[in-house]
């Protein structure tokens, strides 16, 4: 049985980290990537009228961004690197979303990077990296 | 006497300092003018029903409301439920994560209506009215809720969408839209004069008064100053957010005005605690006072008139207002922004009116005469004498700082952010009517929102009370042409009700939460 790997990658050097790892495991192990790239989006955030007129303009601009800025980049060098990864683009509370799409994908572990904020800031706003080992249904490997 | 004095004082004035004076004649003349060419429509509006004080406009609204919950068979209780857990998003599709929730959809209509109404209009309908008014209002909240659901329903479904993703909507498009569709005459018509009386509205009440309003709670604060420097700093902070795109402070707003309506209720929820053993007192003032009006003026009919009027005034429900906000949010079923918007009466009305009133009423501030237990007028008024003769604002802020002396000054800073927030929304209903008459374009758009700007400072500047009452009427004669509307097309929202409820029992549409 082949493995799945789900990488959570936002194009910043700490997830390009986790990226390196996670490919050092698929060559050694044959294993598959899920490339996981989440937009940060609460449901429960306030809006001005012109901003919800606005949001599916904006929506599909990110959307947009993100595919050649972030994506397009990272899936042609693992395509030169000969690793067979797929893709995920999705709108969401970060740790959350990333524990779904392991789930939909059935990944057999999350390899994430760590921003390595202060202390303060992790207690007072959490951390991507502790929310999700906490919450994870696989293992999760945080990369430093 | 009296009159000849202020005469040779002004007189005086003059010849001492020419230069306020002449302003202040200057506002004068612009007050007359105005008076006198507009008073026929204020007077129109606001005109009661011949022999009577009841206002034809309340009668409209309330009746409006009363078909609407008939005709949908008590759809804002019987979809109650069904609200909520839309509002939770309990049906939204995950895959549309990153469009806007049915949740910003209701925040973002509630910050327009949530304001002045809720905390000053509540105190001057129970001052006059008595407690006997909550009981009105609360009725009047329910029955609105009909007309938001009918209107808002509407506004999503015969909205425009144009290429870019953005979305344009409210009555005047399904006043043209929906009529045509039907082969109704006229639509294009009512549809122009919705326009402008929102677009006079959105200057007067939504503007106008709250940076007037504004300026009065700040120099009630602060002390007296020219009321001028308040409005060009409220115009610079409006231009910023409206033209200059400026994000932060509107976010900034948006965050803080719903945390300020938790904070009233609950401060509410809390003194209502303290004078637990005073709950079942209050109620029974309300009940009594209703039916019998415990010696207001008027009487029952007057406590009626006040809630009514309240209640209309200040959930905007039938006034087409709440069709335009709520048009934008992205949906596949027109419906559901309608389920959803039955809660802003329910939580602007219900709740939030209905927290200042108890407070009111159980913090004492009505005085009665303990033999009769009717309530004691002020002498040549219709107005109940209150603890400390306050009125509107002050009556509020006493009630609340009864028992906590710092509250005025939360309540200050509330009164302030909510009247930025409701300038921001009328900003927005404003030039959606403006567009749909001038046509979508930078430069249009650019047009209004500097006569928007200008007119923050003219009514901070000035008390142009014939000015603020003709505004008020234009969004009064929204609700005319909105809700002559609604009757015609209040079958179309039936047939969409129909179409879901069955499509929602057959699983058809499936919760994903």
């Amino acid at each position: 049985m082949s493995k799945k790997i789900a990488v959570g990658y936002d194009g910043s050097d700490s997830a390009g980290g986790a990226l390196e790892f996670a490919v050092t495991l698929a060559k050694a192990s044959g294993a598959e990537l899920v490339i996981a790239h989440v937009l940060e989006w609460s449901p429960y955030s306030f809006l001005t009228p012109t901003e919800i007129e606005e949001r599916h303009k904006r929506r599909t601009e990110e959307l947009e961004r993100a595919e050649s800025a972030v994506i397009k980049p990272v899936m042609g060098k693992l395509e030169e690197e000969g690793v067979t990864a797929k893709c995920v683009l999705k709108y969401g509370h970060i740790a959350e979303t990333l524990n779904m799409i392991a789930t939909d994908e059935g990944v057999d572990q999350i390899v994430i990077g760590r921003n390595g904020h202060s202390q303060l800031s992790s207690r007072l706003f959490g951390s991507v990296a502790g929310s999700l080992a906490q919450a994870a249904s696989v293992p999760v490997t945080i990369v430093p | 006497m009296k009159k000849f004095h202020a005469a040779a004082l002004a007189a005086t004035g003059m010849l001492v300092a020419s230069a306020p004076a002449m302003a202040q004649s200057v506002d004068e003349t612009v007050n007359s003018l105005f008076a006198s060419s507009t008073g026929w429509f204020v007077s129109f509006i606001f005109s009661p029903f011949p022999g009577t004080s009841f206002p034809w406009i309340v009668a409209w609204l309330v009746i409006a409301a009363t078909v609407f919950t008939l005709y949908f068979g008590f759809i804002q209780f019987r979809a109650f439920p069904h609200s909520i857990s839309l509002v939770k998003g309990d049906y939204s599709d995950p895959n549309d994560a990153g469009e806007v929730s049915h949740f910003q959809a209701l925040a973002t209509a509630l910050s327009g209506t949530v304001g002045l109404g809720n905390i000053a209009g509540v105190a001057v309908a129970v001052s006059i009215g008595g407690p006997g008014a909550t009981f009105w209002m609360i009725l009047a909240g329910l029955m609105g809720m009909a007309s938001k659901f009918t209107e808002c329903t509407l506004g999503v479904k015969y909205r425009n969408e144009y290429e870019d993703g953005t979305v344009s909507g409210g009555p005047m498009y399904y006043l043209t839209k929906g009529f045509e569709e039907r082969g109704l005459p006229a639509g294009k018509i009512l549809a122009v004069l919705f326009s402008i009386f929102c677009i006079l509205g959105a200057l007067g009440g939504g503007n106008m008064f709250q940076a007037n309003q504004a300026h009065a709670q700040i120099s009630n604060v602060v002390g007296d100053y020219p009321g001028w420097i308040t409005g060009v700093i409220f115009a610079g902070i409006v231009f910023a957010v409206i033209v200059g795109g400026l994000k932060s402070i509107a976010s900034v707003t948006e965050k803080v005005v719903p945390f300020m309506g938790v904070l009233y209720v609950l401060t509410a929820l809390v003194i209502l605690l303290m004078n637990a053993d005073k709950i079942g007192w209050a109620f029974g003032q309300i009940f009594a006072g209703a039916f019998t009006g415990l010696g207001v003026a008027g009487g029952m009919v007057g406590a009626l008139i006040q809630g009514f009027k309240r209640a209309a005034f200040s959930n905007e429900a039938g006034v087409g207002s709440a069709a335009i906000a709520h048009s934008a949010v992205r949906t596949k079923e027109p419906i559901t922004e309608g389920f959803v918007s039955l809660l802003e009466p329910f939580i602007d009305t219900v709740v939030i009116c209905t927290m200042t009133a108890l407070v009111i009423i159980i913090t004492g501030q009505l005085i009665s005469d303990p033999a009769t237990g009717s309530y004691l007028l002020s002498e040549g008024s219709t107005v109940i004498q209150t603890v400390d003769g306050n009125t509107g604002v002050a009556l509020t802020s006493a009630a609340f700082s009864s028992s906590f002396g710092w509250f005025k000054y939360i309540l200050a800073i509330a009164v302030v952010l909510f009247a930025f927030s409701t300038m921001i929304s009328w900003s927005y209903y404003g030039l959606k009517a403006w567009t749909f008459l001038f046509g979508e374009g930078k430069t249009k758009e650019l047009v209004f929102k500097i006569i928007f700007c200008i007119f923050v400072v003219i009514g901070a500047a000035a008390s142009l009370g014939p000015v603020i009452d003709f505004s008020d009427a234009a969004i009064f004669a929204m609700a005319v042409v909105n809700i002559i509307g609604l009757y015609f097309l209040m079958p179309v929202v039936k047939a969409e009700l129909d179409s879901y409820l069955s499509r929602l029992k057959t699983g058809e549409i499936k919760k994903f939460k």
